[in-house]
């Protein structure tokens, strides 16, 4: 027997909406950075859900290149949270506040 | 419609879950009751592969292993696309409408491939030894 | 149709791959010396030859390629050609203002370059995944691209905060992707407006293209998405602004086009409430926010923001002269924005010596040329005829009123007219005289490439507002093919 394709929307709403308030809540870097690829995660079950629900495959070939982009996306974040380790010593988002609104 | 009976499917699962919790538990248990406690300084210590445990669980690592973790990461989503290419090869031809299209285009893919290789190689990353402070 | 044939429709895209691989390849190998400059120059040529392609591309018939994931028509050419225009004055100013403390000047042309091929892809692809990569490519470039003063806390601040609210936005945009293919079971952006022509809309639908609107707002700051763009401006060097303050910029607002006027006409009660708030939050918020700034980098971010409302008015007109309206708008803002840039990022240098409005006093005394540049650019930000800011702002309007958005026409009138505000205050500065001796020191003298970039400024901002009549058919032409469909030819075929 099948899950109902709702399951795993509302799995993957549920998923995405942590993503996004640990987003806004979190003050440790790596974490706000974790939770954006939580949100992508997400995305990739809704495409994954669709494709089966549709029998098209197109949906699973787009998780392929959200799971790139994702790694990409993680080098370069990565990267850019050691340098300004580097330049200051602290993850916290709260201190990395030379620039003011 | 099939709600009803639904969950009824993750049955085995249940079972499976209260068995090993209970044979952790029973295991544990049962040797707490039965076996001898003797305090030595030995006993007492953190076991780690049988080699003295040394300093704090939440030491730093050197940062050129950062470099490596995301290297790999890079590296390695690339086989992403090698396996459904791998898997319709024998089909290509008929897809594309050409016998060597879909050999060509995985060379192209695996070029930038080697381009990026061939960059971070002159860069120095792979030097082991090296400082990265700059980079 | 041949593979030949179909590699012309991507060719502006090949050529700048291949360069920016080649400038890639050879950097490291050069010595820790040699000067990078010629591989900038090689960068420009290479923009050069893509430019060349693009238009060449406007003698084929319009048409799709690679399974109907690239379409090139009037609309991407037109776009295409805005994209290797700044890319090709902001390498030109990026050559002027590197000097001894860059580093790896290389790698930054090639990021430029890396990024011009993802916008440009975006321009042209009717397939949702492929406008997600190049939005990336061109994201993540520019990403690494403000972050490039790497010592210095300003940058690598900017460099985090556009990467992680860049990736935010990003997730909300693949988000609604995921229920758009949910509710249609494509993501052709063609396929799915005749999916949604022919049955009722469903719910995913809707949700799909709010999520997508926020993730383009977020990538054309407009607000309330706009939080991001005065910290990542103010931090990233200053060529690099010029170039991410309006080249993904009008990459996403031609991604916007194609998909709120092709894929979407059917939602436009839905959405065409939505960006007319966006218009006027963002006029607003910009206009405002600007007003009291003291560092002329968050002043420009803010009223890029503020551009960003005037252009999204014209999506609010619902009509092919609103389509026109915004193309050329895109094109006189960055015509003017990057001309701006080019004059702060020489006159502050890499190492931005001057920040502050007050820091620009005397600027005109100091150097007769920047600070005429600069105030050509900042009369044509205000919007006063005869330059392209003012032919802009009048197709917009009028084709705003034209569909009856009055309203939001006179709050866009009245922020024209607070805007003027500040960019006077920055030119009032610029043009008394110095009261301190050592604001007199000469400015460096003005390089070969700053003057290059500076004539290809102000002669396409002088354009644009004199003689505006090739442009303006130019846009309209691509407004034209963008809404007749090419991938179904019998309809539009039936219309004429």
């Amino acid at each position: 027997m099948d899950v109902p394709i709702a399951y795993y929307l509302v799995l993957s709403a549920i998923l995405f909406s942590i993503g996004v308030a640990a987003f806004l809540i979190k003050r440790n870097i790596i974490t706000v950075f974790m939770s954006i690829e939580l949100m992508l995660n997400a995305v990739n079950l809704t495409f994954v859900a669709f494709a089966h629900e549709w029998h098209r495959v197109s949906g699973q070939i787009f998780v392929f290149f959200v799971m790139v982009v994702a790694a990409a996306e993680a080098a370069v974040g990565l990267a850019i949270i050691i340098a300004i380790f580097r330049a200051r010593n602290t993850l916290n988002v709260d201190q990395v506040d030379l620039m003011k609104l | 419609m099939h709600s009803q009976n639904y969950f009824w499917n993750y049955l085995p699962l249940m079972m499976q879950i209260i068995v090993a919790v209970g044979l952790g538990c029973s295991m544990v248990t049962m040797s707490w009751l039965i076996g001898r406690h003797r305090k030595s300084s030995v006993k007492l210590a953190a076991y780690e592969c049988g080699v003295p445990a040394e300093g704090d669980a939440r030491g730093r690592f050197s940062v050129r292993f950062y470099m490596v973790a995301m290297l790999f990461i890079l590296f390695d989503v690339e086989a992403v696309f090698m396996l459904p290419w791998a898997v319709i090869y024998r089909r290509l031809p008929a897809i594309t409408g050409s016998r060597m299209f879909g050999f060509w285009e995985m060379l192209v893919y695996l070029g930038f491939v080697l381009v990026g290789f061939f960059y971070i190689w002159k860069k120095g990353i792979l030097d082991w030894a090296q400082d990265k402070g700059d980079l | 149709m041949t593979a030949n044939f179909q590699l012309l429709r991507i060719l502006p895209e090949v050529i700048l791959t291949i360069a920016g691989v080649l400038i890639m390849l050879i950097e490291p190998l050069l010595g820790h010396s040699t000067s990078r400059k010629p591989l900038g120059w090689f960068a420009v040529l290479s923009v050069f030859a893509s430019l060349a392609a693009s238009f060449a591309q406007l003698g084929m018939a319009a048409g799709t390629a690679y399974y109907g994931v690239i379409q090139t028509d009037a609309f991407s050419v037109f776009f295409h050609v805005l994209i290797a225009l700044i890319v090709l004055v902001s390498l030109l100013v990026t050559i002027d203002t590197a000097n001894a403390n860059t580093e790896s000047l290389g790698e930054l042309f090639a990021l430029m370059v890396f990024g011009a091929v993802g916008m440009m892809l975006m321009t042209s692809a009717t397939e949702l995944l492929l406008v997600f990569i190049g939005l990336e490519i061109s994201s993540i470039s520019t990403y690494i691209m403000a972050g490039f003063r790497r010592k210095n806390v300003k940058s690598t601040e900017s460099s985090l905060k556009y990467f992680l609210l860049g990736s935010f936005a990003t997730a909300f945009f693949l988000y609604g992707i995921a229920l758009i293919f949910g509710a249609t079971g494509t993501t052709d952006i063609n396929a799915i407006a005749s999916q949604l022509g022919t049955s009722a809309v469903p719910m995913f639908a809707t949700i799909g293209l709010g999520m997508i609107l926020i993730g383009l707002g977020f990538k054309v700051s407009a607000a309330p998405f706009h939080v991001w763009t005065p910290d990542a401006y103010e931090g990233a060097p200053s060529p690099v602004v010029g170039l991410m303050s309006t080249a993904p910029k009008a990459a996403a607002f031609a991604v916007l086009l194609r998909i709120v006027y092709v894929a979407f006409p059917a939602l436009h009660a839905h959405w065409q409430p939505l960006l007319w708030l966006m218009a006027a939050f963002s006029m607003t918020i910009g206009n405002l926010g600007a007003l009291r700034q003291q560092n002329v980098k968050r002043m420009l971010a803010y009223s890029s923001i503020a551009h960003a409302g005037y252009l999204l008015v014209a999506f609010t007109a619902l009509s092919t002269d609103g389509i026109a309206a915004a193309s050329f708008y895109a094109m006189s803002y960055a015509a003017m924005n990057v001309g701006i840039f080019a004059v702060v990022s020489h006159a502050s240098g890499y190492d931005e010596r001057l920040s502050l409005i007050s820091d620009y006093r005397g600027l005109a005394y100091r150097s007769p040329l920047l600070g005429g540049a600069l105030g050509f650019f900042l009369i044509s930000l205000i919007g006063i005829p005869f330059t392209g800011g003012f032919f802009g702002k009048f197709y917009v309007f009028a084709s705003a009123l034209h569909s009856g958005m009055v309203w939001l026409t006179i709050i866009g009138l009245v922020n024209s007219g607070i805007a003027a505000f500040y960019y006077l205050r920055l030119l009032a500065s610029a043009y008394s005289k110095p009261t301190n001796n050592a604001l007199l020191d000469p400015m460096p003298r003005a390089s070969f490439a700053l003057l290059l970039a500076l004539v290809i400024t102000i002669s396409g901002t002088l354009i644009l507002g004199i003689v505006p009549g090739q442009i303006l058919a130019m846009s309209h032409n691509a407004a034209v093919s963008l809404t007749s469909g090419i991938a179904n030819p019998a309809p539009s075929a039936t219309h004429q």
